[in-house]
């Protein structure tokens, strides 16, 4: 507990600092360090488990003698990572290569600062093997400018298993045996829904609920096509509806929560439910606890034939420099290719971005999971997640994120939610 | 030459001091036109631009500033910053006057308690937010040890209650700015003269009637020093917010700085964000130059 609250300050300490840091920094970065045999990455995986899965990357690199040179920016969710970004390509130093979210790779594209991929991709049959609405960020105009770690999907129920024993609760299938569950819990005496009350994660838990509310046209139609009418309508309303209903099984303390202090409490057993992606899995397997027999995880009940999806992109940095260039596309084959795909996902949680892979050497929880996003691929039913940034650019996803916040932490009736949330995306994209 | 050199060497002496302080402040001017006032021009110029994740200079006129006005965050942010500023101001005079006034009385150990009352302002507001967190977090601090003592039905969750938050703030600020705000006080009441107060004893008016007729009049630039002081921290108000809150729960304790740190940063909204900064300037300006302008002007006349 101490050490997290230490944590967060130093992080918040960042968070503040960071414009002056960077007004300093600029200049002392610029000198050059790109000529040796290694590439410069940007990223802001520094936490344990992310931490080891970049090592995969460094030692793919290392076996074909390339150097790594780590440029870890943590802290903000990546807002800082993308800020120092943003001045290292302002200043005319960009690194050899960053992991990037969603739209970010597009917005670079657009500026004309990548190097494409395609004779990466041309050989690796990326076309074929990467699912379509991946590919929709990955390239730009035709062209392949990122190259995809992985696949996390966000519509995830993670579930005290003795609890669910105790309790009597077998696995809901539908939202009406999710909320019953829920009761049954808290009428218990446990907390229903493990929540942390953090503008993403609120949105996180909406994003499931629009779509086990609306089904998967709803869900494209108004969270990703922005559809005024779709924002501003009764189905929405009755998501707003659900979501009120759910928060009644969240304690009291939830606000300003992290994720993973959320997780805890399913692990402890304080807990019988928590929403989130599927790097909660990594808490679970850290506590030594097993898929199936201590843990559960399925499909937020509604959801179970589509999945929202994030993932990360690495993006290369245009240059000039013909050593710098070839190790940007060896760098990129070996993300693309099956056993990186495979041994990245294995520590990180996620399932691999390739369609054409067998899920034997994952868990039993991303085996499942990778069949789903496969089928989802195909039924066109696989979608980009809103509350990480694969649905909306970043100024609409925010303006969803104020609404969705001020709704969970006030009374704000249903109706009046959809229609500031129509106003507020009609804002943001004006 | 015998007779020449001493009047050279005076000139050039007489011109070096004339010019030394002018070439030695030159580099900080320079500095100041560029990084302040460049940038300031700047900024206003971004916030009639284009510009989203990166500057752009293409002029879109009043285009962002018609968007900062329609954005629900914004009118959270106004709204906090005028209730967060009022409050914070008028406590602080208050309270800080009272404390003034009761240290004035001639006790034993006054330095001692003025130290005790001003040590908070040493303190950054990070530091001072993340303590009041931890204090006033329902599962950690003051509501638990109520609980852990025995006093199950103690509530105090404002921390975490969206109608309340922007209060928890207030108090925290209060609590680093009074002691100072006390030392201005102090300040002023010895500096007043105890002729007058001696002759209103001798007619017999009573104390109340001392304070509020002579004492507290005589107190108006304190006041204005005070107030001037206390709202341009009130406007430019980040750390502690940022510390404490985080903005939360949702927007409900976001003020114009979280605001314009948010937009400009992990919005891609760079437009917005030197539009709520400008304005933000403008509100200070309007507070600080008319107060300059009777500060710098009267001793001089």
């Amino acid at each position: 507990m101490h050490s997290n609250h230490n944590r967060t300050l130093v992080n918040r300490l960042g968070f503040a600092l960071l414009p002056f840091a960077l007004a300093l920094s600029t200049n002392t970065m610029a000198a050059d360090t790109s000529t040796d045999n290694q590439v410069e990455v940007l990223n802001w995986w520094t936490s344990g488990s992310e931490a080891k899965a970049l090592g995969a990357l460094k030692e793919g690199l290392a076996d074909q003698d390339i150097g790594w040179k780590n440029m870890p920016v943590a802290g903000g969710a990546g807002t800082n990572a993308m800020a120092v970004l943003r001045s290292r390509i302002t200043s005319g130093n960009p690194p050899t290569a960053a992991q990037v979210l969603g739209y970010d790779a597009q917005d670079w594209a657009k500026r004309d600062a990548l190097s494409s991929l395609d004779d990466v991709a041309k050989a690796g049959k990326w076309d074929e093997v990467f699912p379509q609405p991946l590919q929709e960020f990955a390239k730009y105009e035709g062209h392949w400018i990122g190259a995809p770690f992985e696949i996390h999907s966000t519509n995830w129920v993670w579930a005290n298993k003795p609890l669910m024993d105790e309790l009597g609760i077998e696995q809901p299938k539908t939202w009406d045996d999710f909320i019953a569950s829920l009761k049954k819990a808290k009428d218990a005496g446990y907390t229903g829904l493990a929540y942390g009350g953090q503008p993403w994660q609120d949105t996180t838990v909406f994003e499931n609920v629009v779509l086990a509310t609306g089904g998967a046209d709803f869900y494209r139609q108004a969270l990703i096509n922005l559809d005024p009418k779709a924002l501003d309508s009764d189905t929405m309303t009755q998501s707003f509806d659900h979501l009120r209903e759910l928060l009644k099984y969240k304690d009291d303390n939830s606000p300003g929560r992290d994720w993973n202090l959320a997780t805890a409490m399913v692990i402890n057993g304080k807990a019988l439910y928590q929403i989130m992606g599927d790097w909660a899995k990594g808490e679970f397997l850290n506590a030594n606890l097993e898929p199936g027999k201590d843990f559960m995880c399925f499909r937020t009940p509604g959801t179970q034939d589509a999945v929202t999806f994030n993932s990360d992109l690495m993006i290369m940095f245009d240059t000039d420099d013909g050593d710098q260039q070839k190790m940007q596309q060896t760098m990129a084959k070996i993300i693309g290719s099956p056993e990186f795909q495979i041994a990245f996902s294995q520590i990180k949680g996620s399932v691999p971005a390739r369609m054409d892979l067998s899920a034997d050497k994952l868990d039993a929880c991303a085996q499942r999971g990778y069949e789903q996003v496969k089928s989802a691929a195909k039924n066109h039913t696989l979608m980009g997640s809103l509350a990480h940034g694969y649905a909306a650019p970043a100024s609409v996803k925010n303006a969803v994120f104020d609404i969705i916040s001020s709704f969970v932490n006030s009374d704000m009736p249903s109706d009046v939610a959809a229609e500031q949330l129509a106003m507020a995306v009609k804002s943001a994209t004006s | 030459m015998s007779n020449a050199s001493p009047d050279r060497d005076g000139g050039a002496r007489e011109r070096l001091q004339r010019w030394l302080p002018k070439l030695v402040l030159s580099p900080s001017c320079v500095l100041v036109l560029f990084f302040v006032y460049g940038f300031i021009a700047w900024t206003s110029y971004i916030s009639f631009s284009d510009s989203g994740m990166m500057p752009d200079y293409t002029w879109v006129g009043l285009h962002q500033w018609s968007r900062l006005w329609t954005s629900w965050t914004w009118g959270i942010a106004l709204h906090n910053i005028w209730v967060f500023g009022l409050l914070y101001i008028v406590s602080c005079i208050v309270l800080g006057l009272v404390l003034a006034i009761l240290l004035d009385q001639r006790i034993r150990a006054e330095g001692v308690l003025r130290t005790i009352y001003l040590y908070p302002m040493a303190l950054s507001f990070i530091v001072t937010g993340t303590a009041w967190q931890w204090f006033l977090n329902p599962g950690l601090g003051l509501e638990k040890t109520m609980h852990d003592l025995g006093w199950q039905s103690f509530s105090f969750n404002w921390l975490i209650d969206s109608n309340m938050a922007i209060y928890t703030v207030v108090i925290a600020a209060v609590w680093q700015a009074t002691g100072f705000v006390m030392a201005m006080f102090l300040a002023g009441l010895r500096g007043i003269d105890g002729e007058m107060i001696k002759a209103a004893q001798i007619d017999g008016a009573p104390a109340w009637k001392i304070y509020a007729r002579i004492i507290i009049p005589q107190l108006r630039p304190v006041f204005m020093s005070a107030v001037v002081v206390l709202a341009h921290l009130a406007i430019k108000s980040f750390d502690l917010i940022v510390a404490m809150t985080g903005g939360g729960p949702g927007n409900a304790t976001a003020v114009p700085a979280t605001f314009m740190y948010s937009y400009a940063f992990s919005r891609n909204e760079m437009g917005i964000a030197a539009a709520s900064a400008v304005f933000m300037l403008a509100v200070i300006a309007a507070l600080i130059i008319p107060y300059l302008y009777s500060e710098l002007r009267e001793p001089r006349s």
